[in-house]
């Protein structure tokens, strides 16, 4: 006789803290304040390109409220980041607009800016470069001594023979592509708060994504031991990808710290979020592919080049990422890949939500459409007969070990209607026009080897009236994560979900873990927390057997009940075989860790090799109406098929695909970080334009549960696929609505009115 | 030199005087002053909505009021959205349900928002309408819907606050 019980898994469960956060409870970096607290502001550079040839602070320093004016000179200012090109302060040569020239601390922000305002620094002018074409150019000087061609990174990958693919195809199209800045746009400004304690210690309230890496890093550029710092995350106000690196100002705000002996924050201006803060990756894409007369793919070719900036982040590795979508996406026998990035003096990309993966699926899925118009197939039908299936392994080496590939382009079609409409919508001709179009995308769904481990720590502490703790060393930054690990908790130990809490912002505490990036946190942190449960159910097993003396495979435990395994009877309850283990002869704790390291690889030096422990699917289908006259493009519906692996949190993942369409939506019809002259141009909302809540279609989502083995419960990642194939499957809409193909975005009214003009002439 | 104005006005219920630079703004002087954290200061610009408070029961953008403007009026903020007994008042316990919150830096202003088109508007609600209402409150992380959703459900629901 089975019993059947009702799983948590896929149910619908609110976001743990948003009580807290919907009624103004939930402290943000915005609301913190110490005693004694100064207030931190940095001068940044007026031009993006020049030498420093003085700074005079003399007579900021005598403002008032003023408690120190610090310049590169006054700190021990080593470089940092990805290509160890960066520093907290420039002393010597500006390479972009966001410069830290020099830091003031206040009593109050106001005099703290007033300060920065009366900091003269004395310029020698360098033509700025401004094109990645001008920086590689012949004779280009150096924006770095060390790098005299301007080439920051460069990424190749191939497998299979190009030319021989080439040779086999029927069909071959080729276009370029251009993508330009876009920008995070958290709604919480960046912001840092350090302060020390008497023994020289620090404590860092940050808003970073990648805490114990942070801490690495920040003691590395600080010149202090990491066990002295310790690094609190206080509620972030999203982060997108943004907080993967540390900047210049979280340094700055500790040298303010070191200097005035007292507490200091910094808290940006909306102003400066926009000029200061990361975009994502400017990218010219010159690809071609091809396929036999049967619509078999032969060969992908690409070459790409990327505007770096001033200094090399995190957000230059972006072409790692790129590459697995031009290598993999779909059964693509042979493929190149070539990336440069390239030093300019425009300001630098960062990490964003998908990590290249946007542009590279633009330039793919964009090609896949042309190519099915050439062999004249369904683009749907090419789709389907390229997409892999369960248990291939990619050419880049990528195991498919479980895929949902197919579920989503026929899900998402279905939902659509795609048949039917693109009947309807064929040949359109008038004003006002509406087409259909699709899109896919590949992603990492089990994480990323990209350090030694792609691991996470968690340790489980039940208390004797029940109360379960997660710590986990996952952080929160606004995508609910604490809520799926708690659910993921419950479920493995058998408790009710309001008995479980996570304490997940304090490294002093947490076990470490990589940090939230690669849409890893369920499958890896949820994998890890599973461990810690059933380790902890474990023991509470043998310890009521011991207690009622009996098998412990008579027992199970349910809702925070010890129950009898058969019958479902009532034995007694958690709370009561905790206490029974403290209050013993030799006492003992339930507690519990666990160390969770995914079965991936790092890739070798050929990029090849099972990178992630499993792959994430998605295929979005638009349907837009297009204003020929206008230029104003309307989504009516996406219609959205996303390989979860298995729904942890229902809510959780339809708040994931409706956010990540929006900010899709935004990249392909909106927004753009004007960037001229090295300077940002549009830096406020007036003028960078984030969807709103008018502008959002209907959305249909389906959840395909392809139950990976690997994951917990079957679960994979989802944080960042949703946001990547937005924008082709818009494009490919407007297409089959105008006969105008975009090959770059945004397509602001402005631009679609100008192309739809010229194809009416 | 800043003149200094006094000014008497409701905060969540409260009557309140406070002395206040004429050049501060509601805002500020709500965060700063009163120590609440519901406004919050997305942009300082009136673009972003994430500080909209209620003056007389209209949504307003914090930062775009001055203090001074306040005088003699009745100012709610996110922090009063609660029942007597301490649970969320209807349209926070709907966003919540809905599953509309993810940073959460946008919610409260989106909650007061909908709050004060709820107590103008009586009966269902249109989507369109609340699109419309939510036009100036910026979200990065949902995509909407699912305050959407919310506001729509609280609007059927009998006891509105």
């Amino acid at each position: 006789m089975s019993r059947v019980r009702s799983s948590l898994i896929g149910s619908s469960v609110p976001k743990l803290d948003a009580a807290k956060r919907v009624i103004g409870d939930a402290r943000y970096m915005d609301d913190l304040t110490l005693p004694r607290m100064l207030h931190g502001k940095i001068l940044r550079a007026d031009r993006p390109s020049a030498r420093i040839l003085g700074i005079d602070t003399s007579r900021a320093e005598v403002m008032e409220g003023v408690r120190a004016v610090i310049t590169a000179a006054d700190i021990p200012n080593h470089s940092f980041g990805h290509g160890r090109d960066n520093t907290p302060l420039k002393g010597e040569v500006v390479r972009c607009i966001r410069d830290e020239i020099a830091a003031v601390a206040a009593d109050t922000p106001e005099q703290a800016e007033a300060a920065c305002r009366r900091i003269e620094v004395k310029y020698g002018d360098l033509p700025p470069i401004l094109t990645t074409d001008a920086a590689r150019a012949s004779g280009a000087r150096a924006i770095h001594g060390d790098h005299p061609e301007n080439v920051a990174l460069t990424y190749h990958y191939d497998h299979g023979e190009v030319e021989q693919g080439r040779r086999a195809s029927a069909h071959v199209v080729e276009s370029t592509f251009h993508l330009r800045y876009v920008t995070h746009c958290c709604l919480g400004v960046s912001g840092v708060v350090a302060s020390f304690d008497g023994e020289g210690k620090l404590t860092i309230w940050s808003q970073t994504q990648v805490p114990f890496l942070y801490r690495r890093d920040l003691a590395a550029i600080v010149g202090l031991d990491p066990r002295d710092i310790r690094v609190i995350q206080p509620f972030i106000g999203g982060a997108f990808g943004s907080k993967l690196d540390i900047y210049p100002f979280e340094p700055i705000c500790v040298h303010l710290a070191q200097v005035t002996r007292r507490p200091v924050k910094i808290l940006f201006s909306r102003e400066e979020e926009f000029v200061a803060s990361p975009t994502r990756q400017p990218a010219e894409i010159r690809c071609s592919m091809g396929c036999d007369a049967d619509g078999n793919l032969t060969f992908r070719e690409a070459d790409l080049v990327l505007d770096n900036g001033g200094y090399t982040s995190w957000g230059a590795t972006t072409p790692f990422v790129m590459m697995q979508t031009f290598s993999s996406l779909y059964r693509v026998p042979h493929v190149r890949f070539d990336a440069e990035v390239v030093y300019t003096n425009n300001p630098y990309a960062g990490s964003f939500r998908g990590y290249g993966n946007l542009q590279a699926s633009f330039t793919v899925e964009s090609l896949i459409d042309e190519l099915a118009d050439r062999v004249g197939m369904d683009p749907l039908e090419l789709r389907l007969q390229n997409a892999q299936e369960q248990g291939e392994v990619t050419g880049q080496g990528m195991v498919i070990s479980s895929c949902g590939f197919r579920e989503c382009l026929e899900g998402s079609t279905t939902a659509a209607r795609w048949k039917e409409k693109r009947e309807e919508y064929r040949q359109q001709t008038g004003r006002v026009r509406r087409g259909i179009g699709m899109a896919s995308m590949l992603h990492v769904g089990g994480g990323a080897k990209i350090y030694r481990s792609d691991g996470c720590g968690s340790i489980l502490k039940l208390d004797d009236f029940g109360a379960v703790t997660l710590i986990t060393g996952a952080s929160e930054i606004g995508q609910g994560s604490e809520t799926a690990l708690a659910m993921i908790t419950a479920e493995e130990l058998g408790v009710k979900l309001e008995v479980v809490r996570v304490v997940n912002d304090d490294s002093e505490i947490r076990p470490w873990d990589v940090g939230v990036h690669a849409s890893r946190t369920t499958f890896i942190a949820g994998n890890s927390a599973r461990l810690a449960a059933r380790a902890a159910r474990e023991k509470l097993l043998k310890a009521a057997a011991r207690l009622v003396e009996r098998p412990e495979q008579e027992l199970t435990i349910e809702d925070g009940e010890v129950l009898e395994q058969a019958t479902g009877k009532h034995v007694m309850s958690v709370p009561k075989v905790i206490r029974s283990l403290h209050f013993q002869d030799k006492s003992e704790l339930v507690v519990t860790n666990a160390y969770y390291e995914p079965p991936s690889v790092a890739q070798d030096e050929k990029f090849k090799g099972n990178v992630s422990a499993t792959y994430a699917w998605a295929t979005q289908v638009a349907e837009v109406e297009v204003d020929m006259d206008t230029g104003i493009i309307r989504v009516l519906k996406i219609s959205a098929a996303h390989d979860v692996g298995r729904v942890i949190n229902r809510l959780g993942c339809e708040g994931q695909v409706e956010g990540g369409i929006a900010m899709g939506m935004g990249y392909t019809l909106s927004e753009e970080l004007l960037v001229q002259e090295g300077r940002v141009r549009n830096p406020c909302f007036r003028d960078y334009k984030i969807m709103t809540a008018p502008d959002m279609p209907e959305i249909e989502l389906i959840l395909v549960e392809s139950l990976d083995e690997e994951g917990p419960f079957g679960a994979k990642g989802l944080g960042e696929a949703p946001a990547i194939c937005t924008a082709p499957a818009i494009v490919n809409a407007v297409k089959s609505a105008t006969g105008r193909r975009f090959t770059g975005l945004p397509i602001t009214p402005e631009r679609g009115a100008r192309e739809f003009m010229k194809d009416a002439q | 030199m800043s003149v200094e104005v006094e000014i008497r006005f409701s905060l969540n219920g409260d009557e309140l005087r406070a002395t206040v630079p004429a050049h501060r703004s509601l805002l500020a002087m709500l965060r700063e002053d009163f120590a609440l954290t519901s406004p919050r200061l997305g942009c300082g610009e009136g673009e972003c909505g994430a500080c909209t408070v209620m003056i007389g029961g209209q949504a307003r953008a914090a930062c775009l009021v001055l203090a001074v403007e306040v005088d003699g009026a009745e100012v709610e903020t996110a922090e009063c959205l609660r029942r007597s007994d301490g649970s969320l008042a209807a349209v926070p316990a709907a966003l919540v349900r809905a599953g509309a919150v993810q940073c959460g830096f946008c919610m409260p202003g989106i909650a007061v928002t909908a709050t004060a088109l709820l107590r103008q508007k009586r009966g269902p609600l249109e989507r369109r309408e609340i699109e419309r209402a939510l036009e100036g409150n910026l979200c990065r992380c949902t995509g909407y819907t699912k305050a959407i959703d919310a506001i729509e459900a609280a609007s059927r629901e009998e006891e509105r606050s």
